[in-house]
């Protein structure tokens, strides 16, 4: 396929999949401030910190309040990774890649966009904000099934997934990281029942609540932190995002599983295969935060090299005259 | 004493609201087959409810309504309506209460969530529109179709061979038919297209000609566009919308279909292709934000080939390729929808960043197909197009089918004369631009826009041409909850490939601002579904 439909492919998913974890983010963070307003009202700062935008923040709001944060985190045109800007950047990939995801995928991708740019859309993030980033979290799940159901699995689908199951997996590990700011990094000092509470609501932020009760029952962090990392048959999981993004890579490359024949594969095997063989008892006691910061360059690296891999096109100018084009 | 719904009825039937009369189209349908439906007895007619619901209506709708003197597509001088209308109004007025402006809605949103759009150059780049589409469609009888039909292709086929004799021998140029001189000096003549035979030696493959009822009735061609013409999606699209607003009808198929344009165009593209096996074709958009950048993505997606950018491709070797995931992959046909002069910049205009250096290379070694040829828009320019009719003379030994509009050419001196005699009558247009830009509507313009204007005709009398003001037909739109009239055009398609095929129907533009003749929709032109439709049918 194209190098610049794949890339469009590739970046349209990434970008849907990080306005549904932003509004993942926002969502822990005001359900932690309902149960616990005081102790929560200093941790806004964090969760724009967590999402590397804390200098274009101070810049331009005087100070750091509920509502400051979530309009910058969920509408500011001019933060570029509000869920506003995502969709925008999502859905000008999309409309460049129309011809090649299915009629259906499109419609649901340009309906999600318009959804978040509508004029009430401010109103409704101040007014019901658990609906409206419920909302959110809908669409890019509903996009993602009905890509899956509508459209064939193909090279472009595989990218699709690439991008999401990538862009997932950061995210997941951000949202981990979230919860290290908000609790002490030692795991032996936490505990309690206040505690238990913002562990469950970080799980149920991914989805997770239910899932993990089913397989460990009683909330630990330690288990919190397996089940997000390491559980290979969670779909929000930092393994499972790397093992199927691995097996889309090969989708599309050819390569038979377990080698190699370019730099993503190596990478992504090797990274894949770490976390694979690590234990979440060892990853605290070196310090959860340390991982996830090692972990969030590695994938960076295999952001680079996918770009340099199969994207390799120079970018024509953006000079472009309007009005070349035919309009008669 | 009669029910009160009975004398509505009874005024309805015999007069009618405003200046329509609605017994001809009525009594077919007068007596219900469902006799567990109340009737009204009126004198010595029936009238089943539904039918009574049915002009009640309809009367609410056309409230007011007034041809104003004007051609209308759907009644007659008398305010009857037309034959082949008949069946439309019919399903118009069965609908439920308040439910067709209902459906107008709906199809507003569809537009919206769909993405049906087109940029607007001068609001800045980026500015999606939705290009605003009319439900209550726009009717071509059967016999005045096929007349249409046999005009367009009788008239592309004669400006196909005046392509391939001007840029080879030239014989119309020296036998005088066509001044050697005005077709040297238009800007669209292609130097580099001298002496060349595209594949099966056409050149125009994809036409896309404006057509217009003047208040005789009778249609005229306004222009010819055998460059890059736009708008078949929102046929497509607009049919689409239809389908799904009034289904009943589209299962009597008593309307033509347009649902194998795609079809038609990809194996067009595949009879053009160098090579006959395992042909790679493209659609070549200047990217996302040309105007028609949907209808190029549409295409591309309909036919299931790639949409590709200049930036996708390269020249190796005389070949054209594209840049893939796994290298490079070679092409051998281009729907192109990207000018001549931004073609190649080998070629056309150095600076153009939108095509493919050597693009001209491959195309003339024969290695590469391209749809429409480079150099077929010297056969629109508007002072050739008034020498059309000669030039069908010349090729094909017959008169032409459709007429054009009267058109002076300012290039000759008498001609001259009298346009600027005569300018605040006259529509003044310049050869070269498309999309109504550019042009002056005399009776409109202001005493100085009047004056600026002569100056421009003066100053380069070759580039400007003008017609007489037509009286444009009108057809109903919905505004708010009833309907007016207003202008409207018919753009048909004509794909030039193996043979010659005629998309049923094509485009109806229509001018919703009120009283305006421009339907262009980058001047606040709509669209309509056109239907091709036998008269009478019900």
């Amino acid at each position: 396929m194209l190098s610049r439909v794949a890339e469009s492919t590739y970046w349209m998913a990434r970008y849907i999949e990080r306005a549904e974890n932003i509004a993942r983010f926002i969502d822990v963070s005001l359900n932690m401030s309902l149960d616990a307003p005081l102790a929560f009202s200093d941790q806004w700062q964090p969760l724009v910190s967590i999402t590397g935008s804390i200098e274009d923040y101070q810049s331009r709001y005087d100070d750091v309040n509920r509502d400051s944060v979530i309009q910058f985190l969920a509408l500011d045109p001019e933060n570029p990774s509000s869920i506003l800007s995502c969709l925008r950047t999502a859905r000008e990939n999309a409309r460049s890649i129309r011809e090649v995801i299915s009629a259906d995928t499109w419609e649901q991708v340009n309906r999600f966009y318009l959804m978040v740019s509508s004029p009430n859309a401010p109103r409704r993030v101040k007014e019901s904000p658990g609906t409206f980033f419920a909302d959110v979290r809908r669409y890019s799940q509903l996009i993602a099934g009905v890509a899956d159901a509508t459209a064939s699995h193909d090279e472009a689908w595989h990218f699709m997934q690439l991008g999401r199951l990538l862009e997932r997996a950061d995210n997941t590990s951000r949202l981990l990281d979230v919860k290290y700011f908000l609790l002490l990094p030692s795991v032996e000092e936490v505990g309690g029942a206040v505690d238990e509470m913002e562990w469950s609501i970080l799980l149920r932020s991914a989805t997770a609540l239910a899932m993990y009760r089913r397989k460990f029952g009683q909330i630990t962090p330690e288990n919190v932190v397996d089940f997000l990392l390491l559980e290979p048959e969670f779909p929000r999981s930092i393994l499972f995002c790397l093992e199927h993004a691995e097996e889309s890579v090969h989708a599309i490359t050819g390569t038979p599983s377990g080698g190699f024949r370019n730099p993503v594969e190596r990478q992504l095997g090797h990274l894949r295969s770490e976390l694979a063989f690590s234990q979440v008892h060892d990853i605290i006691g070196e310090g959860l935060h340390e991982f996830l910061d090692t972990f969030q360059r590695h994938l960076n690296r295999i952001g680079d090299a996918i770009s340099e891999t199969f994207f390799g096109w120079q970018p024509a100018s953006s000079a472009v005259p309007a009005s070349a084009g035919g309009h008669e | 004493m009669l029910p009160t719904g009975a004398k509505v009825a009874r005024r309805i039937c015999s007069k009618g609201p405003g200046q329509v009369e609605f017994r001809s189209h009525v009594t077919p349908c007068l007596f219900s087959r469902n006799r567990a439906e109340t009737f009204t007895h009126y004198g010595n007619l029936v009238i089943a409810a539904p039918v009574l619901r049915a002009l009640l209506r309809l009367s609410v709708l056309l409230q007011g309504y007034d041809t104003g003197g004007w051609y209308d597509e759907v009644f007659d001088t008398n305010g009857r309506p037309r034959p082949e209308a008949e069946m439309l109004l019919n399903i118009i007025g069965s609908q439920p209460d308040g439910e067709f402006e209902r459906l107008q809605e709906t199809a507003n949103a569809a537009l919206i969530n769909l993405g049906i759009t087109f940029n607007v150059y001068s609001d800045g780049a980026g500015v999606e529109r939705v290009l605003p589409f009319d439900i209550f469609p726009r009717v071509v009888k059967e016999e005045e179709w096929e007349r249409i039909e046999r005009g367009l292709i009788q008239r592309i086929f004669a400006l196909n061979l005046f392509l391939q004799d001007v840029y080879n021998e030239g014989k119309i140029l020296r036998d005088g038919i066509v001044p050697e001189e005005l077709v040297l000096s238009a800007p669209s003549y292609r130097e580099a297209c001298r002496g060349l035979t595209p594949p099966r030696g056409i050149w125009c493959h994809i036409t896309g000609t404006d057509l217009v009822r003047d208040g005789d009735g009778r249609f005229y061609v306004l222009e010819d566009n055998l460059r890059c013409p736009s708008g078949v999606s929102y046929v497509l699209e607009n049919r689409h919308l239809m389908k799904q607003t009034f289904p009943d009808l589209f299962a009597s198929s008593l309307v033509r279909s347009v649902d194998d344009y795609p079809g038609k165009l990809l194996s067009l593209l595949n009879y053009i292709a160098p090579r006959p096996d395992h042909i790679r074709a493209g659609v070549l958009t200047p990217g996302l934000y040309n105007s028609a950048y949907f209808e190029h993505s549409y295409l591309a997606q309909q036919m299931g080939i790639e949409l590709v950018e200049g930036r996708d491709l390269v020249v190796d070797d005389d070949a054209l390729f594209m840049r893939t995931t796994r290298g490079l992959e070679r092409v051998d046909v281009l729907y192109r929808r990207i000018d001549d002069d931004f073609l190649d910049p080998e070629v056309f205009r150095e600076d153009s960043m939108l095509g493919v250096p050597g693009l001209m290379r491959a195309y003339s070694k024969g290695r590469l197909g391209l749809a429409n040829a480079p150099g077929t828009g010297v056969a629109d320019d508007k002072v050739i197009y008034a020498f059309v009719p000669e030039i069908i003379r010349y090729y094909m030994g017959e008169d032409p089918i459709l007429d054009n509009v009267p058109t002076y050419v300012c290039w000759r001196e008498d001609d001259l004369k009298y346009v600027l005699e005569h300018m605040s009558e006259l529509v003044v247009k310049p050869a070269n631009e498309s999309g109504g830009y550019g042009l002056l509507v005399g009776p409109h313009a202001t005493k100085k826009e009047l004056e600026d204007f002569a100056r421009r005709v003066k100053a380069n009398p070759r580039n400007y041409i003008a017609q007489p003001t037509l009286a444009l037909s009108r057809a109903p739109v919905i505004v708010g909850d009833h309907l007016e009239g207003r202008h409207v055009d018919l753009r048909p398609y004509i794909l030039y490939g193996r043979d010659l095929y005629v998309l049923p129907g094509g485009l109806t533009r229509v001018a919703l601002k009120k009283g305006s003749l421009v339907v262009n929709s980058s001047q606040g032109g709509g669209s309509k579904d056109t239907w091709v439709v036998s008269a009478g049918a019900r």
